[in-house]
């Protein structure tokens, strides 16, 4: 009887095993492996890297921000520990370049006053109806918290910047349509945007496409995740001292259960307790006494 | 328990007990007596009990800075994740909570199933388990809406829809749901509302399944019943609060480190884009934990049949004390159902895998075939076991030294087969 589940129960797994394999290999969609280069926020000790930060924020300035906003960061965020640290002085002259919407004054008016550190970042259209139709039926998302909306992250948005190729001879594109090849479905509505020397940056790095595709990504890694490093660094505390702990609970607890054998040792003692005490009131062997 | 009555030792304690009797609940509860041979799959009813609590707390931080309302929710939850002081901890502490919340009472529940926790007399413990697993669901699918991600809203939109299959009614009651004609913001409001009520009633129902409990007292890995006051049991305080402090902190460490180091690994990433009408989600999922139930729901070919067997793949487990006719309650003592048993376990984890692809070609088939097999484990399996399965014996004490089992049987059997002088497995 049970040899014969066994067997059953092997045919049982045996089946799933060869439905399921061809069903993982044969219907998924095509994986595209994403690129992958070195990030120095990735891990357990993870942080940013300032420069790279600071270049990325330029060239969001300069490249992206011309479509995509930012809303959820504000200007004050940039001198912020943890992030792009500019000192309190560039973030502040940053913040002056744009100009906000503020009021109304006393007057009743609305009026346009330069930006302030605690201002949110001024997005490029004033509402997604104008962006989309500014963009041919698009909307290019806002990039607060891009990198955690998409599956593989940081490194698809790596990918996406380098993956403009070429479509292949069959592939039909209509106008304002591009080819990417790590952008699900293959089609894009964004021209490719950035190439070799777009930006110039002010500390003589390379400005490779590849490079720029690093630090504008790294760039929107912080936006989603401002505090990552704080995270990072307050996990590893709490691990640690998490470890330590269970080390000494674990001690405290074998110690307290050893007590627990003895038992019978302590009702023991409680008889020679009693035997103790008969003997010396009775004055004679207990053993003897009824 | 001790059998004498608890009388506290000062004169103030004595007044007050007898008027309250708190001092008397609390030295019940230290002494409440255990079985000593508890192993560590006992150790995550306390678990639960912090899970719970911490989701209170930090869920309680979480509704002062959060905005129930389409326009600013999905900013507000921002605006805890970077203004916030420890926003973002306390809300990540919040969203890993709930999986971990439901790890934990997975695990809860599959060790009852293998140890046969929920047979005569614990049944009351067990429905009053499933009734707090109902709500914990419940509570999890409306806080999921709040942030008012394209999951969330798609997510509700799905599972609200689920009530129009119901006949004649079906389609005022989800608009009576909705409190609209879609998914907007009169629902948000009331999801948020409901998702603060439902953990007190979990609350007040995990008091009422440790006041059960408490009745007969643990079941333990052997599954015979105990000799209270005896040496087979140890108070509760000190030996379990200390073990199950142990576990605890093992918990605590694996769920701080999704926290800090893998936060948004166990959701979505739709979720992090604005809840929008207009653009569906190519494909929408619920969070891991319901994914089993999402496979069954999506198995069966017509809407009303596949919302009739979700809910019945749910409601088949209060019927399990009397679906299980056993009389024996561990699996470690019956041979036959101990191998079904993660037969169950692995169809459960592959329904999960299924909730999670697209209803087509491979999937489809294996769904239909894991939610038979399901519904036949209860359903058939169960009770034909009861009935016919041979099982070993059982010692009579928890702590009969021949507890080794194998010993136990190849005794049993060579001494059965030197007197008998024939094979053993002809040997009734």
């Amino acid at each position: 009887m049970l040899t014969h589940l066994n067997n059953f129960i092997k045919f049982f797994f045996i089946i799933i095993l060869i439905t399921a394999v061809p069903a993982k290999v044969f219907s998924d969609e095509k994986k595209i492996d994403l690129m992958e280069t070195n990030w120095s926020f990735k891990g357990i000790f993870g942080t940013f890297d300032r420069a790279s930060l600071q270049r990325g924020y330029q060239v969001y300035s300069e490249v992206c921000s011309g479509c995509h906003s930012i809303q959820h960061l504000s200007y004050r965020n940039l001198s912020e520990k943890g992030g792009p640290e500019f000192s309190i002085e560039e973030a502040k002259s940053i913040a002056a370049q744009f100009e906000v919407e503020d009021g109304p004054n006393n007057e009743g008016e609305m009026f346009l006053r330069p930006g302030r550190l605690s201002d949110q970042f001024v997005s490029p259209y004033p509402n997604v109806e104008a962006s989309t139709s500014a963009n041919g039926g698009a909307y290019p998302p806002d990039m607060s918290v891009l990198v955690k909306a998409r599956k593989g992250g940081a490194d698809y948005i790596y990918s996406l910047l380098l993956g403009y190729k070429e479509a292949p001879t069959a592939f039909e594109l209509d106008d304002g349509v591009y080819y990417n090849k790590y952008m699900p479905g293959n089609k894009i509505k964004m021209s490719e945007p950035i190439s070799d020397g777009i930006v110039e940056y002010l500390d003589g790095t390379q400005t490779t496409k590849e490079q720029i595709a690093k630090d504008v990504t790294t760039f929107l890694v912080w936006a989603s995740e401002p505090h990552l490093e704080s995270q990072h660094k307050m996990g590893f505390k709490a691990i640690i001292y998490l470890i330590i702990l269970i080390a000494l609970v674990y001690m405290s607890k074998q110690k307290v259960w050893s007590r627990f054998g003895s038992t019978a040792v302590e009702e023991e003692d409680t008889f020679d307790k009693v035997e103790r005490t008969v003997t010396e009131y009775e004055g004679e062997d207990p053993k003897t006494f009824k | 328990m001790s059998k004498e009555k608890y009388i506290p030792k000062s004169k103030i304690g004595q007044w007050f007990d007898s008027r309250l009797p708190l001092l008397t609940l609390s030295h019940h509860l230290q002494s409440y007596p255990t079985p000593k041979n508890l192993n560590y799959w006992w150790t995550f009813g306390g678990i639960l009990t912090f899970c719970l609590i911490t989701q209170i707390i930090t869920g309680l931080v979480l509704a002062m800075h959060y905005v129930a309302h389409v326009d600013h929710a999905f900013e507000s939850i921002e605006h805890i994740m970077r203004d916030v002081n420890y926003g973002w901890l306390i809300r990540y502490v919040h969203a890993n909570g709930a999986s971990m919340f439901f790890l934990a009472v997975y695990i809860h529940i599959f060790r009852s199933l293998f140890y046969g926790s929920y047979k005569s007399p614990r049944e009351v413990i067990w429905i009053i388990g499933l009734l707090i697993y109902i709500l914990m669901m419940a509570t999890a699918f409306m806080g999921y809406v709040l942030p008012w991600g394209q999951m969330s809203f798609w997510g509700a939109t799905v599972i609200t829809n689920l009530f129009t299959a119901i006949p004649l009614v079906g389609e005022s009651i989800t608009t009576w749901l909705w409190g609209g004609y879609s998914v907007d913001n009169p629902t948000l409001n009331r999801f948020y509302s409901l998702h603060y009520l439902l953990p007190f009633l979990i609350f007040g129902l995990v008091v009422l399944h440790i006041w059960a409990l408490h009745v007969p007292g643990n079941n333990n890995p052997v599954g015979i019943d105990v000799k209270k006051n005896s040496n087979e049991t140890m108070p509760f305080h000190p030996y379990m609060v200390m073990k199950d402090l142990f576990a605890l902190l093992i918990f605590i460490t694996i769920f701080l480190w999704f926290v800090f180091f893998a936060p948004n690994v166990l959701g979505h990433p739709d979720n992090y884009i604005e809840a929008n009408p207009l653009v569906t989600p190519s494909h929408i999922v619920p969070e891991w934990y319901l994914l089993p139930f999402y496979a069954i729901l999506r198995a069966i070919p017509s809407k009303l049949g596949g919302v009739i067997f979700m809910f019945a793949a749910i409601f088949i487990l209060m019927l399990l004390p009397w679906l299980d006719t056993s009389k024996v309650r561990s699996a470690i003592f019956r041979p036959i159902y101990k191998k079904f048993f993660w037969v169950l376990v692995f169809t459960v984890i592959l329904l999960g895998y299924l909730g999670a692809k697209p209803p087509e070609g491979i999937y489809l088939i294996l769904s239909r075939l894991a939610t038979f097999y399901y519904f036949a484990h209860f359903l058939i399996l169960l009770p034909l076991l009861g009935r016919y399965e041979k099982t070993d014996p059982l010692p009579m004490s928890i702590s009969d030294p021949v507890l080794d089992k194998v010993r136990v049987i190849d005794k049993v059997k060579k001494a059965a087969s030197e007197y008998e002088g024939e094979n053993v497995n002809s040997f009734k």
